[in-house]
């Protein structure tokens, strides 16, 4: 009824590959950036802090890791040592140039992530699958046991642990460290994400995009169609790793605030490739879904339960968490392997035509 | 659909419990950050229990402290940075008295922020070394011991041993330990005793993924044959270690742990062959005391703890009753200054920093010989306090030998540089603003 493009018509070639085509999408992304932008003033401390920054970032790492697998059909598992390099180099670029923004040093520091993701994406010329997947765990441990041997990684600190500076920026905001409000680290989050999400939208659209997907689905097809696999691969490794690495660089600068080499362990990976698996592979949407979904649910569940009258302990309500990821992974590699993006999609579909199942 | 209500139902439910959190008036918000699953979970749930159960008895018995019920929350972190920062932040929103990090990863995470948010780190004996200077920490205290009194009480130990400092000369003391902020705390101090006693230090750093499987860390070990072995573990890096040692057949009474070694589990891995394995303790073995039998009336047999009858009152357990003893003493404290039973964390800053059980009070409490008198000052929010031996009978912890003071002179001025080179890396770290009530 309400939402139904029947009556919007595209008068030219830039309406027809806009990235919202239909009016009531226009609207609904309105509403969520207004929302977004409103949240922090009646939101507390906590909502932000705790639920959203740490959303925000890990759906961009999740972007960053839907690009490789989703996009590009190369599996990963060194998700978090990706965003490691990127959290390590920020924490370097900013001990070496205290001056400059952190903004500018945390969209710099995915360079080296990027560099990093090149290096160990050059199997992926040669292997595919389950064999690429063993060579990212490959970099997955090595990377995390740089963290832990290469001193000069965090400038010698004996407890061989990062810890952010406080850093100011636009005028006298002070942007990290223990003192800055939630607000502002936030908005920048928040700017950033939307930012790049934007960019990366434009590009899997684009021609780069379309060779992803096109290797994705046949790689000797796609070579045979003037694809250069070099390229193609190779470059998805990079803006995946990017993401990752400007993922990772947030990640410590704008939520832990402090971080061991183990915040880089498999562990994160895994949380983020579930993110991907349960929001949807290749799609930007169902990444913002899944990192909602797993980062949420713990959180939910532990201030829910209590809410609903229901007394549950800590380690409980862990365990039920856990438990209820691993079904609805199962559940959606099953029933619904493009995960909740796809649900997402279904739903529009029918609401179109609602309430005329067949029309 | 009704799944779909079902779902935004629940989210709008979480969302308003996490808004409608705050405290109630006429209650003290004491949260415990504690791990009860995943591989830490063996050292987590006994100390867990012992924390939990020594509040929860002052509320039975006493009705709170001075008529005020502590509302204890535990939030699990499972040992893991990320999940401390977001109960960090859970608490804090509440009107959180302190924060029990129980990870010295968390706690280096929360340092910077305890100062902003004025809310006090109590990390007993873990967390960062530093932090006893309590004129660049005002926030953090870690009685009774640092990590690095807890280094030097080892060797002090071993040279007494040996008949005498000078005797080091030449020896090879090995070091193995957890490789995350935990087990690095103590290399700095260990480096410099190396340096000045002349004994050479072996380092076996075992990976926290692979603390389950240590053998090429002992194989190595077997090799270099070290006089002495000192061992920083936690979670099940303890058992597999002690388990290893019994494998190649080293000589247990010549390995020591730090005090976080000494869980009962720990050393039971073992068995008998663990006879002789040592650690360093600061509070009282075994349940002769009148606190535990308190507690065991109060909370055990009323069915309010999740303690197993059998692990009852063991090392790590009375371990928790002691960090819990230090809490309430300090809320007790905390109340005396700002003259009024409800307090804020600011005022809870004060009772810590003031602490000062002596031997009445211990008396008074029911831990006469469970622990030492201990002080807190401005300047010292550690105390390095005396500590003991304890050696492993094969089926539990006995008491070896008398309290001893760690090598204060040496720990010190350590700790003052290392307390300038944090401020120096952390610039700008906040000056000291919160008034000495102790001078």
């Amino acid at each position: 009824m309400l939402y139904r493009e029947s009556g919007q018509y595209k008068t030219s070639y830039i309406a027809d590959q806009a990235i919202f085509p239909i009016r009531e999408d226009r609207i609904g992304m309105g509403l969520i950036g207004l929302a977004a932008v409103c949240i922090p003033f009646f939101a507390s401390d906590f909502f932000l802090n705790a639920i959203m920054t740490p959303f925000l970032i890990l759906a961009l790492a999740a972007i960053g890791l839907n690009i490789l697998t989703g996009y590009a059909g190369q599996l990963s598992l060194g998700t978090g040592a990706f965003m490691g390099v990127g959290a390590y180099s920020c924490y370097k670029l900013t001990s070496i140039f205290p001056d400059v923004n952190i903004i500018v040093l945390v969209l710099a520091s995915g360079l080296f992530s990027a560099a990093i993701g090149v290096v160990f994406g050059l199997p992926s010329l040669r292997i595919k699958g389950l064999y690429l997947a063993v060579t990212t765990l490959a970099a997955q441990f090595f990377l995390e046991w740089c963290f832990i041997r290469i001193p000069w990684l965090y400038n010698y600190n004996s407890s061989g642990a990062i810890e952010v500076p406080e850093r100011r920026g636009f005028g006298d905001v002070i942007l990290t460290g223990p003192s800055a409000s939630a607000m502002t680290q936030y908005f920048v989050v928040l700017g950033i994400v939307v930012a790049i999400t934007l960019a990366v939208k434009n590009i899997v659209r684009g021609r780069i995009g379309r060779q992803w997907m096109m290797i994705r689905d046949m790689d000797i097809a796609a070579e045979l169609m003037g694809v250069r696999p070099l390229t193609a691969k190779l470059s998805a490794f990079a803006v995946s790793s990017y993401l990752c690495g400007v993922a990772g660089a947030m990640f410590i600068f704008f939520y832990l605030g402090a971080a061991e080499p183990s915040a880089f362990s498999i562990t994160l990976s895994f949380q983020v490739l579930f993110m991907v698996i349960l929001g949807g592979l290749g799609s930007l949407v169902g990444s913002f879904f899944g990192a909602a979904f797993i980062w949420g649910l713990p959180i939910v569940l532990r201030a829910g339960l209590p809410a609903l009258g229901i007394g549950i302990a800590a380690e409980t309500v862990f365990h039920i968490a856990t438990m209820i990821v691993g079904a609805l992974i199962i559940f959606f590699l099953i029933v619904e392997p493009h995960g909740l993006a796809r649900l997402w999609s279904l739903g529009k579909e029918k609401l179109r035509v609602w309430p005329f199942p067949y029309g | 659909m009704r799944l779909k209500r079902l779902i935004a139902g629940s989210i709008l439910a979480g969302t308003l419990a996490g808004a409608a959190l705050p405290a109630l008036a006429d209650e003290l918000f004491v949260p415990l950050f504690s791990y009860r699953t995943g591989p830490y979970a063996g050292s987590g749930i006994p100390i867990a229990n012992g924390m939990h159960d020594y509040l929860t008895m002052l509320n039975e018995r006493d009705g709170g402290i001075n008529g005020v019920k502590l509302r204890i929350e535990e939030c699990e972190t499972g040992y893991d940075t990320q999940k401390g920062v977001e109960c960090y932040e859970q608490v804090k929103g509440a009107g959180a008295l302190l924060i029990n990090p129980y990870s010295t990863g968390i706690t280096l995470q929360v340092i910077p922020k305890a100062s902003v948010d004025k809310i006090p780190v109590l990390s007993m004996a873990y967390g960062l070394s530093a932090a006893a200077i309590g004129n660049t920490f005002p926030w953090v205290f870690n009685p009774p011991d640092t990590y690095w009194d807890g280094a030097s009480a080892i060797i002090t130990d071993i040279a007494r041993r040996e008949g005498g400092a000078e005797n080091l000369k030449g020896k090879k003391i090995g070091y193995i330990f957890l490789d995350a902020g935990y087990g690095r705390e103590a290399i700095p101090l260990l480096e410099q005793l190396s340096e000045t006693m002349g004994f050479e230090l072996l380092q076996y750093p075992v990976p926290g993924k692979e603390m389950q499987n240590q053998s090429s860390q002992w194989l190595n070990i077997r090799r270099d044959r070290p006089d002495y072995m000192v061992m920083w573990g936690w979670g099940a890096m303890n058992p597999t270690a002690v388990k290893e040692a019994t494998k190649i057949r080293y000589p247990m009474d010549k390995f020591y742990g730090v005090w976080w070694s000494g869980g009962n589990d720990d050393a039971a891995a073992g068995g008998e062959d663990a006879k002789g394995f040592r650690t360093l303790n600061f509070h009282g073995v075994g349940s002769d005391y009148p606190v535990i039998a308190d507690i065991k009336k109060y909370v055990v047999d009323a069915g309010k703890s999740q303690v197993d009858p059998a692990k009852f009152a063991d090392n790590l357990y009375n371990r928790g009753v002691y960090n819990s003893m230090l809490i309430a003493e300090g809320i007790r404290k905390a109340q005396e200054i700002a003259g009024k039973p409800m307090i804020t964390a600011s005022d809870m800053r004060n009772g810590l920093e003031n602490l000062d059980v002596s031997e009445a009070r211990l008396k008074e409490i029911g831990m006469e010989g469970f622990a030492l008198p201990m002080k807190l000052t401005c300047e010292d929010h550690s105390g390095h306090h005396k500590v003991y031996i304890v050696e492993w009978d094969g089926k539990d912890w006995q008491k070896s030998g008398d309290w001893f003071s760690p090598d204060v002179g040496t720990v010190k001025p350590l700790l003052q540089k290392a307390a300038e080179d944090y401020v120096a890396s952390n610039s700008p770290w906040p000056e000291r603003t919160e008034p000495c009530l102790n001078k």
